[in-house]
């Protein structure tokens, strides 16, 4: 074991491991989850995220490494760890053709919530998924959005000190998705640890802390802030134009600009130095009479940090 | 085990049943449906044999003979012929299985004390039932000729002759030898099997396919727990049909149950968690819906007809053959239920027999508890 129970981490993970064949899904990944912190776990589909959440939750063994839960080991007190998280798949995972009602009964059963608090944790899940009047209702006929949150609900009816949500918006609405990261504000600010993957950078920005994988591999980790500070060795600008191909031929001959993207009505320019390069880029817009009506460095989005530390690491593998 | 979560799980699965009337249906009506269909259609006894008769003779002597045939209820007399080519014509066009032939000397020959032949006709493309009506006519011909003998003796003024060895047969358990009473308390061993299989073999492969297994994996509900849980509903299911089958043998068959009811239903109770738990192992192990229903009929289904002394009698199956029907429950099933019905046999007959099926479902149970819990790394 790492670390005992009463440690300020909730989730420790050192050297973790999983191959499935010679498949390396995940590579050595190491790194902390404070207790009552969102902790956010950043990547593409195929990075490795759910199947280190997944070794987290006991559903699937490490191949390598160490890792503990609430302060208990996975490899040897999986059981225990059952008892104090809550998990929430990225499919909806109760049963369709039971009713809302008869899904809290039965994950109240599996969890040995004690008579006298059953009809008051139900009630809870109730209120909080919004779905009091369809207590009744079979949970096929709810839409997605009000699944997610019954599921939630459920994995959180014996107030697990740590939940593990992967990929819980995923095909649900931009309102819903709202409504789902406010009740997981909610939760963090009663104590509970929050560990969640997703894929989507606004959502990310929500988190305490972010950790970044890519290729089964941590790529950094630190606050969204920190994140944008630290792995972004370039300064970005936005250029906004009338004619934004126009000005991405004119700026692509410019050996100073690193990496230019269309972005919205103009474009992102990654470039060593802000002060420097924006005199030069001035002088090839007008050289091509280009009217340009914002020029200015900007703080880079978690989307930028991210494409940049995949690129970099890609070119020094030689992809 | 935990008898919190156990409940938990009965209930649920009892809802999902319920609200799947189609599934539940089929589980009430197929054993009835195929226990009526085998039940009247797989019939052993060979009686109202198809017989035409070629009598060349004529006499008052050649229609006695013909006569006992006719009396016997295997026979069914259906015509004279004149030829050897209209008894072919009859059974080629399946009129007759036997055909009976008569010579002209005849009468004349039993008159001068000398052996008279006749001639029997058979059609041995169908060994079995050829085989066993030359036996009746084999008889209905050892009957006539006793009679004459007697009379012979009798007209010759002799002392009152007897025939020196004589068997009385007598058939126990099954006086007038019918098929369904053997068969039917056999059939409900098989039927019973294989929708016991069936029955389980979707539950766990569902819980995957749905995604709601890993949603179990990561709550404290253990292996143990969730098969108990889910076999419970099963066995409730399996015993309403074991009493349906019971009392479609008792009124329509009208099948004799001459031991003890409550001893058939205590070793129905004893037989369905192995057959049960067979087909959670093949749900565990394919974890496809469509997969484990297949292959949970085939498994069930070919053994407990052919290796289970159903059909066949394991006696004469060549020795590995033997060796396999051990590990086919049905096997003692069947001998249990044959005891219980026909024999009226008590627990302390079939005590071997119930200790097999025991083991069978504790050695099934431990080993599907151990496949699950591997699978859910």
């Amino acid at each position: 074991m790492l670390v005992s129970n009463n440690s300020e981490y909730a989730v420790t993970v050192k050297d973790l491991e999983k191959r499935f064949g010679s498949f390396q899904a995940v590579n050595k990944v190491s790194f902390q989850v404070r207790r009552g912190e969102i902790f956010g776990f950043l990547g593409p589909n195929g990075a490795g995220k759910s199947t280190t959440m997944r070794m987290l939750c006991g559903i699937i063994i490490p191949t390598a490494g160490e890792a503990t839960v609430n302060g208990f080991d996975v490899f040897h007190q999986a059981e225990q760890i059952k008892n104090h998280i809550g998990y929430m798949s990225q499919k909806f995972s109760l049963y369709e053709d039971l009713t809302v009602e008869e899904n809290i009964d039965f994950y109240s059963g599996i969890y040995q919530i004690p008579m006298v608090e059953k009809k008051n944790r139900k009630d809870w899940v109730v209120k909080m998924a919004g779905l009091d009047e369809h207590r009744n209702s079979l949970t096929a006929i709810l839409p997605g959005g009000w699944r997610q949150r019954l599921a939630l609900g459920c994995a959180l009816l014996h107030k697990p000190p740590v939940i593990f949500l992967d990929e819980p918006t995923s095909g649900v609405d931009p309102i819903s998705r709202r409504s789902f990261w406010e009740l997981i504000y909610q939760l963090a600010a009663e104590g509970i640890t929050v560990f969640v993957t997703t894929h989507y950078m606004d959502e990310a920005e929500y988190c305490d802390r972010l950790a970044m994988i890519y290729r089964g591999e941590l790529v950094a980790i630190g606050t969204p802030d920190e994140l944008k500070v630290k792995y972004m060795n370039n300064d970005v600008l936005n250029l906004e134009c009338l004619d934004p191909f126009g000005a991405l031929q004119a700026v692509n001959g410019i050996p100073e600009i690193r990496e230019a993207a269309l972005f919205g009505r103009g474009l992102h320019l990654a470039v060593n130095d802000a002060s420097s390069s924006i005199p030069i880029i001035i002088k090839a817009l007008q050289e091509r009479k280009l009217v340009y009506t914002r020029l200015e460095k900007i703080i880079p989005s978690l989307e930028d940090v991210f494409v940049s530390i995949i690129e970099s690491r890609d070119s020094s593998a030689g992809l | 085990m935990n008898m919190y979560r156990v409940i938990a799980i009965i209930r649920k699965e009892f809802i999902h049943i319920l609200r799947d009337p189609r599934s539940l249906g089929m589980a009430i009506a197929m054993p009835i449906l195929l226990i009526f269909l085998f039940g009247s259609s797989l019939s052993l006894d060979v009686d109202h044999v198809p017989l035409v008769v070629w009598d060349q003779n004529g006499t008052h002597e050649s229609r006695e003979f013909i006569g006992r045939f006719t009396a016997s209820r295997y026979f069914d007399l259906n015509g004279h012929v004149t030829s050897y080519a209209e008894i072919e014509e009859a059974i080629d066009k399946r009129e007759a299985i036997l055909a009976l032939v008569i010579p002209r000397e005849f009468s004349r020959k039993l008159e001068s004390g000398r052996k008279a032949d006749v001639q029997l006709i058979a059609d041995g493309s169908d060994a079995n039932t050829a085989t066993i009506a030359i036996g009746y006519a084999q008889m209905v011909a050892d009957g006539y000729t006793s009679s004459l003998l007697l009379k012979a003796a009798d007209q010759q003024g002799a002392k009152r002759v007897k025939i020196p060895v004589e068997v009385q047969p007598r058939v126990w358990f099954n006086q007038n030898m019918l098929a369904k009473n053997y068969i039917i308390p056999g059939l409900i061993a098989v039927i019973m099997m294989v929708i016991s299989a069936l029955l389980t073999s979707l539950t766990i492969a569902r819980e995957w396919e749905n995604g709601t297994m890993e949603q179990l994996i990561t709550t404290p509900l253990t292996p143990s727990e969730l098969i108990v849980g889910k076999l419970t509903p099963y066995f409730a299911i399996g015993m309403l049909d074991v009493v349906l089958a019971v009392l479609m043998g008792q009124y329509l068959f009208e099948v004799p149950l001459r031991g003890n009811t409550a001893l058939v239903f205590g070793m129905a109770a004893l037989f369905l968690p192995g057959a049960l738990t067979m087909g959670m192992l093949i749900s565990i192990m394919t974890r496809s819906q469509l997969l484990a229903s297949q292959l949970a009929m085939v498994l069930t289904f070919l053994p407990s007809f052919l290796l289970s002394g159903f059909m066949y009698s394991i006696a004469n199956m060549p020795i590995v053959i033997q060796g396999l029907t051990y590990l086919v429950p049905s096997r003692f099933f069947i001998v249990i239920l044959k005891n219980i019905y026909l024999k009226g046999a008590g627990f302390a007959i079939i005590l071997t027999e119930a200790g097999i099926l025991l083991l069978f479902a504790v050695v099934l149970i431990v080993v599907a508890n151990i496949k699950l819990k591997k699978r859910l790394v």
